[in-house]
C-alpha cells in the first residue's frame, strides 16, 4: 500500500536511506500516553473513538510511559501536577515527542489572569513540539497537529542531535 | 412541614440561654444567626429532634466579609484588619421537606467555630476547604489538612480578598 | 510458627488509565484486601471561585460551562436560574422548554460516557466505541444550535444566545427513532452480560442512611432506595408540566445500592429523558428567545441557593451579591466533591479490582471536584 505497493513485484530490493527509513518507521507508530487531564481529554477521547478514528494513523493508547513515544497534554497543568506531568517525561526513552492540546497547556487559557493555581502554559516545565489551539480544539485540528507532527519527524536527522530540556 | 416561624419558636423555648438572632426579613431566604462557640449543641438538637429531623447538609460556605480597616503592611500592600467572616450552613430534612439556613460570624483575624462533622460526615471536605482557602479553623475536626491547594503551600489562603500571589513556586514562575 | 505481616501502601496515581481524571488514590492493602483509602484531590484546582469575584455577572459562565464539563448545560442553568431569582425577571415560556431539551440531551449524553467509560474500565471496549458513536449525534445537534460540541455558553442570564435551528426539531425527532433500539443493543452488550454482572453485583454496597448522612446525591441515592430526584420534589423551570417516572433501585442481581444497581439506573433515567423531550417537542410554544435579556445586570444585595438536578446529582449555587456588576461571592456545592468522600467506607474489605469497579459507579468528574 503507497511505498511498499509495486516494489516487490519486480525484485524484492528496496533502496533508500537511512535516515529515510527509520523516520518512516517513527511517524507511522507513534504510540501515546494516555494523559488526559481535563476537558479537552474528552476531545482526544471522541477522536481516538470510532468517529474521528486516531489508530487509522497507528496511534495507540498506552496506560505507561515507559512504552510510548508522544504525550499528549490536554487540559490545564496546574502547579500541584506540574512537577508530576515533569516526572512523567523523563520517564519516556528516546526518541519522544510533545502535543500540546487546547489553550490551557498552551499558555494558560482563560485562566490566564487570575488562576494563583495554574500553570500559565506547559512549556514552562517541558519542551513542546507541536501547539494545537482551541478551547477545546476540534477532533479534527487534533489530527492536523497529528499530521504536523508527522511531518516534522520525516525531516528529522539522526546525526543532528534535538534541544535538550532546559 | 414546618416554616420558619415554627421552627424559631421550637429553637428558642429548647435554648433559653443562647441568644439567637431571626431574620425572617431577609428577602430571598431567611436565616438565623448562632453564636459561634454554639453551634454544635444546636445543630445537634436540629438533627435528632422527632418535628425537625434535619438528616442532611447540604452546604457549608464560608464567605469573607471583608468589613475591617485597610492598612499598608511593611512591603506595601494593602492589608486589612479587623472584621467579621461568616459561615453558612444549608440543613435540609428529606423526611418532612423543610429546608433551613444557619448563620455564624467569626473574627476575621484569628477565626475559630466548632466542627460538626460528629452530626454530619458531609461536612469533612467542606470544612477542610474552608480552612484551606479562608484560614478558619475548626475544632474537633478528624482531619484537618490542606485539600487543594499543595501541602506545602505557605503563602496564605487564597480566597481572601486581601491575597497577594507569589512570584516563584518551587522553581515555576507563577504569574504569566 | 507465625509469620510477620506487613500492611503495603500502594499509591494509585494521578495518572492513572482508570481514575477518570487526575485523582491520587493511596490504598493500604493487607495483601489483596483493602483495609484503607485517602482520596487526594486538588490536582485541578483552577481558581473557578476567584474568577468569580473579578468578572462579571455573563463573562463568568463560560467559566461555568468547565467545572463539569461532561454536563455543561447543567452548569449554566444551575448558576443562571440563581441569577435571575436575584434579579427578579421572568423569562419567556419558549425560553424554558428550549432549556429543558437542552438540558436532558445533556443528561443522556453525560450518562453515556458514564457507561461507555465504565464499560472499558471493568475491560469491555466495544461498548465504549457503541456510546460514543450515538454521542456524536447528539453533539451534531448542539453543535447547529450554538456552534460548540463541548463547552457552550449558550444559557444566557434572561434567555438564550441563539434560537433554534429550523432542522432542529426534525433532526431530534430522527435521533430519537434510531437511539432506542440502540439502547435495547446496549443492554443485551452490557447490562445483562454474565461477566458484568458478576464483577459488579454485591461490590461496593451502600445503605440508605449512611448515604444520607455523607450528603450523597442523585443515581447513586436513588439507587440505594430512596425516590429523591430535585426535578420533581424541588422543581425549578418547567419540569411539572411533564410526565416521567424516577427509577429507583431495586436489588435486581444481587442488593439494593450495589454497583450495578447504580450503573442501571442510569440506564433507566435515559429512557426517562427520551420521554421528556418527546413531550417538550410536542408542547414547544412561539416566542423571543432574546427579549427578556436585560442591558445591565446590577442584582440588589442579598445572598441565595439555587440546585438543579445534574446527571451526577445536585448542584448547587451560593451566590452573594453586593450590588455591583461583579459577584461578591460564589461558592459551588458540587456532586462528584461530595460523593467523593463516601470511597473509604465503600471499599474497605473489598479487592483492589473492585476498588475500579466502585470508583466507575461514583461517576466522579474531577473538573466539578477539584472547581
Amino acid at each position: 500500500m503507497g511505498l511498499l505497493d509495486k516494489e516487490f513485484s519486480d525484485n524484492n530490493i528496496l533502496i533508500t536511506t537511512t535516515e529515510n527509513l527509520f523516520n518512516w518507521a517513527r511517524l507511522s507508530s507513534l504510540w501515546q500516553v494516555g494523559f488526559g487531564l481535563a476537558c479537552c481529554a474528552i476531545e482526544m477521547m471522541a477522536t481516538s473513538a470510532s468517529h474521528y478514528d486516531f489508530d487509522r494513523f497507528g496511534v495507540i493508547p498506552r496506560p505507561s510511559p515507559r512504552q510510548s513515544d508522544v504525550i499528549i497534554v490536554s487540559g490545564t497543568v496546574t502547579l500541584k501536577m506540574a512537577l508530576r506531568v515533569k516526572r512523567l517525561y523523563e520517564q519516556m526513552p528516546d526518541p519522544k515527542y510533545v502535543i500540546s492540546m487546547g489553550s490551557c497547556s498552551n499558555c494558560g487559557g482563560p485562566y490566564w489572569e487570575h488562576g494563583y493555581h495554574v500553570l500559565k502554559g506547559v512549556d514552562r516545565v517541558i519542551p513542546v513540539d507541536v501547539y494545537v489551539p482551541g478551547c477545546p480544539p476540534r477532533p479534527e485540528a487534533l489530527l492536523e497537529g497529528l499530521l504536523k507532527l508527522q511531518e516534522k519527524i520525516r525531516y528529522e536527522s539522526i546525526t543532528k542531535k534535538n534541544n535538550e530540556i532546559v | 412541614m414546618k416554616s420558619f416561624e415554627e421552627i424559631s419558636e421550637l429553637l428558642k423555648n429548647n435554648f433559653s440561654d443562647i441568644q439567637f438572632e431571626f431574620h425572617p426579613e431577609a428577602k430571598f431566604e431567611p436565616y438565623i444567626l448562632v453564636p459561634a462557640n454554639k453551634i454544635d449543641t444546636v445543630c445537634l438538637f436540629l438533627r435528632d429532634n422527632n418535628d425537625l429531623y434535619f438528616d442532611s447538609l447540604i452546604n457549608l460556605s464560608a464567605v469573607d466579609d471583608f468589613n475591617g480597616n485597610k492598612i499598608k503592611d511593611p512591603q506595601g500592600n494593602e492589608i486589612m484588619q479587623g472584621g467579621t467572616m461568616s459561615i453558612y450552613y444549608h440543613l435540609e430534612s428529606i423526611k418532612f421537606r423543610h429546608k433551613l439556613l444557619v448563620k455564624v460570624i467569626v473574627d476575621r483575624d484569628n477565626p475559630s467555630v466548632n466542627s460538626v462533622t460528629s452530626i454530619w460526615n458531609c461536612a469533612n471536605w467542606h470544612e477542610r476547604e474552608a480552612f484551606d482557602l479562608f484560614g478558619i479553623n475548626f475544632n474537633n475536626h478528624p482531619d484537618l489538612r490542606r485539600i487543594l491547594m499543595p501541602y506545602d503551600w505557605e503563602f496564605g489562603h487564597p480566597l481572601k480578598k486581601d491575597y497577594q500571589n507569589p512570584e516563584f513556586y518551587q522553581g515555576m514562575r507563577v504569574p504569566y | 510458627m507465625s509469620i510477620k505481616t506487613e500492611e503495603m501502601v500502594l499509591n494509585m496515581g494521578p495518572q492513572h488509565p482508570s481514575t477518570h481524571g487526575v485523582l491520587r488514590l493511596e490504598l493500604t492493602l493487607d495483601g489483596e484486601i483493602i483495609t484503607k483509602v485517602v482520596p487526594h484531590i486538588g490536582y485541578l484546582h483552577r481558581c473557578f471561585e476567584k474568577h468569580c469575584e473579578v468578572m462579571t455577572y455573563p463573562q463568568v459562565i463560560p467559566y461555568t460551562d468547565r467545572m463539569d464539563y461532561l454536563a455543561a448545560m447543567g452548569n449554566e442553568l444551575g448558576y443562571v436560574i440563581g441569577v435571575e431569582k436575584l434579579l427578579g425577571i421572568q423569562v419567556p415560556e419558549r425560553v424554558e422548554y428550549i432549556r429543558v431539551i437542552m438540558a436532558e440531551l445533556q443528561r443522556i449524553a453525560s450518562h453515556l460516557v458514564a457507561i461507555g467509560t465504565y464499560g472499558a474500565d471493568i475491560g469491555a471496549f466495544t461498548p465504549f466505541l457503541y456510546c460514543f458513536r450515538d454521542r456524536e449525534r447528539i453533539l451534531n445537534l448542539f453543535e447547529i444550535t450554538c456552534g460548540a460540541r463541548l463547552l457552550y455558553n449558550y444559557i444566557w442570564i434572561g434567555g438564550l444566545s441563539h434560537d433554534l435551528h429550523p432542522d432542529f426539531v426534525r433532526l431530534t425527532k430522527e435521533f430519537i427513532r434510531e437511539f432506542k433500539p440502540n439502547l435495547k443493543e446496549l443492554n443485551n452488550l452490557l447490562t445483562f452480560n454474565k461477566i458484568f454482572i458478576d464483577r459488579t453485583a454485591n461490590v461496593g454496597i451502600l445503605p440508605l442512611e449512611t448515604a444520607i448522612n455523607f450528603g450523597i446525591t442523585g443515581p447513586m441515592l436513588r439507587a440505594s432506595g430512596l425516590k429523591w430526584d430535585l426535578r420533581k420534589d424541588d422543581t425549578y423551570s418547567v419540569y411539572d408540566k411533564f410526565d416521567f417516572e424516577i427509577p429507583v433501585g431495586s436489588g435486581k442481581m444481587g442488593t439494593v445500592g450495589d454497583s450495578w444497581d447504580r450503573y442501571y439506573v442510569r440506564v433507566l433515567e435515559m429512557e426517562e429523558s427520551i420521554k421528556i423531550i418527546e413531550q417538550a417537542i410536542a408542547q414547544l410554544p412561539d416566542g423571543d428567545v432574546t427579549s427578556a435579556i436585560p442591558k445591565k445586570i446590577k442584582p440588589p444585595v442579598g445572598h441565595i441557593y439555587s440546585r438543579v438536578e445534574n446527571p451526577r446529582g445536585e448542584l448547587g449555587y451560593f451566590i452573594v451579591s453586593d450590588g455591583s456588576t461583579s459577584p461578591f461571592r460564589v461558592k459551588v456545592r458540587a456532586p462528584s466533591f461530595v460523593n467523593l468522600q463516601i470511597m473509604d467506607e465503600l471499599c474497605r474489605g473489598h479487592l483492589v479490582a473492585d476498588v475500579i469497579a466502585i470508583l466507575g459507579s461514583v461517576d466522579i468528574v474531577l473538573g466539578e471536584v477539584d472547581r
